[in-house]
C-alpha cells in the first residue's frame, strides 16, 4: 500500500528571517510519518542546502516534495542567475557568495557536496539568466523502487 | 553530560532564561561555518560559534543539537533569542576565546562524536 504526501514551500531570495523554514517543515512531516532518523537527519541536511541557496542566491523559488513509503523526492526550483559552471559549483570549497553572505557563515562551498553526499542521486540543471532546478531523492528502505 | 554541568562549569550566561538546561549533551563540535555544522555536528551536541544571528536556531533546531554556546561574549541579536526559545534551543555566551572554552569543555569530559 502506498501512502503518498506531497506539498510546496515557496521561498523567497534575502528572505533570512525565515530560512530554514521549508527544511524544518519538511522534517517535520518526516518525523510525523515515522521516517527513521538517519533518513530524516539526511533530508534535513539536504533541504536546508538548497533552501539556503535559493535564499542566498535567487530572487525566489519554491521546494516541492513528494514522500512515498519507500522514497522522498524534492524539487528545488528557483528564479534566479543560474550556474554557468556546475562541475566548480560541485567543488568543495568553491563558492561565489559575497563577502557579506560569508561573514554570516554561509558560502563555505559546501551546500551542493552536502546535498550530493545526503542524498542518493542529486540532479542540476540550470539556465544562465533563468534559474536552477535541484532534483535529489533519498530512499527510505533499501530494497525500494530503483530509479532508471 | 548535563547542560547545567556545563554552564555551572564554565560560569556561562544563560541568554534564554525561560528553557531548561537540564537536557542532555552528548558531545560537542566547533565551527564557524553553518554548512560544516549541517554535514557534521552530531545530534545532541553543544555548538560552539561566534555568529550570533537568527539562522543559527535553525541549524542547531534542524540537527537536534542540545544548545549554542557564543564565545567572546558576543551578543546574541534579540531576534536570535526570540526563535531561539520558540525552537527550545538554549543559548548561552562566555566572555572566553573559542580555545579556550573548547580547552575548558574537554577538560570537563565533552567529546566531538
Amino acid at each position: 500500500m502506498t501512502n503518498t504526501e506531497e506539498g510546496v514551500f515557496f521561498l523567497t531570495g534575502k528572505d533570512f528571517t525565515n530560512a530554514g523554514a521549508a527544511s524544518s517543515s519538511l522534517k517535520g512531516i518526516l518525523e510525523r510519518r515515522g521516517v527513521p532518523p538517519d533518513i530524516i537527519r539526511r533530508m534535513a541536511i539536504a533541504a536546508f542546502e538548497a533552501e539556503l541557496n535559493v535564499i542566498i542566491y535567487a530572487v525566489a523559488g519554491m521546494m516541492k516534495y513528494r514522500v512515498t513509503d519507500t522514497e522522498i523526492f524534492v524539487t528545488v526550483q528557483d528564479m534566479g542567475q543560474g550556474i554557468p559552471d556546475i562541475e566548480l559549483a560541485m567543488t568543495e570549497g568553491y563558492s561565489t557568495a559575497t563577502d557579506h553572505i560569508r561573514e554570516m557563515g554561509f558560502g563555505s562551498g559546501m551546500g551542493l557536496p552536502n546535498i550530493k553526499k545526503s542524498t542518493d542521486n542529486l540532479a542540476i540543471n540550470s539556465v544562465m539568466g533563468e534559474g536552477t532546478t535541484l532534483e535529489f531523492f533519498i530512499r527510505i528502505r533499501s530494497g525500494g523502487t530503483e530509479q532508471a | 553530560m548535563n547542560l547545567q554541568e556545563i554552564v555551572n562549569g564554565l560560569s556561562l550566561e544563560v541568554k534564554t532564561p525561560s528553557l531548561s538546561i537540564d537536557r542532555d549533551v552528548t558531545g560537542g563540535y566547533v565551527s564557524d561555518l553553518l554548512s560544516d555544522v549541517m554535514g557534521n555536528a552530531a545530534e545532541g551536541s553543544v555548538w560552539v560559534t561566534l555568529q550570533i544571528h537568527l539562522n543559527i536556531v535553525a541549524v542547531a533546531s534542524l540537527k537536534g543539537l542540545s544548545g549554542i554556546i557564543l564565545v567572546n561574549n558576543r551578543i546574541p541579536d534579540t531576534d536570535t533569542l526570540k526563535r531561539a526559545v520558540e525552537e527550545d534551543i538554549p543559548i548561552m555566551t562566555s566572555p572566553l576565546s573559542t580555545f579556550e572554552l573548547v580547552g575548558r569543555l574537554y577538560a570537563l569530559g565533552l567529546r566531538c562524536r
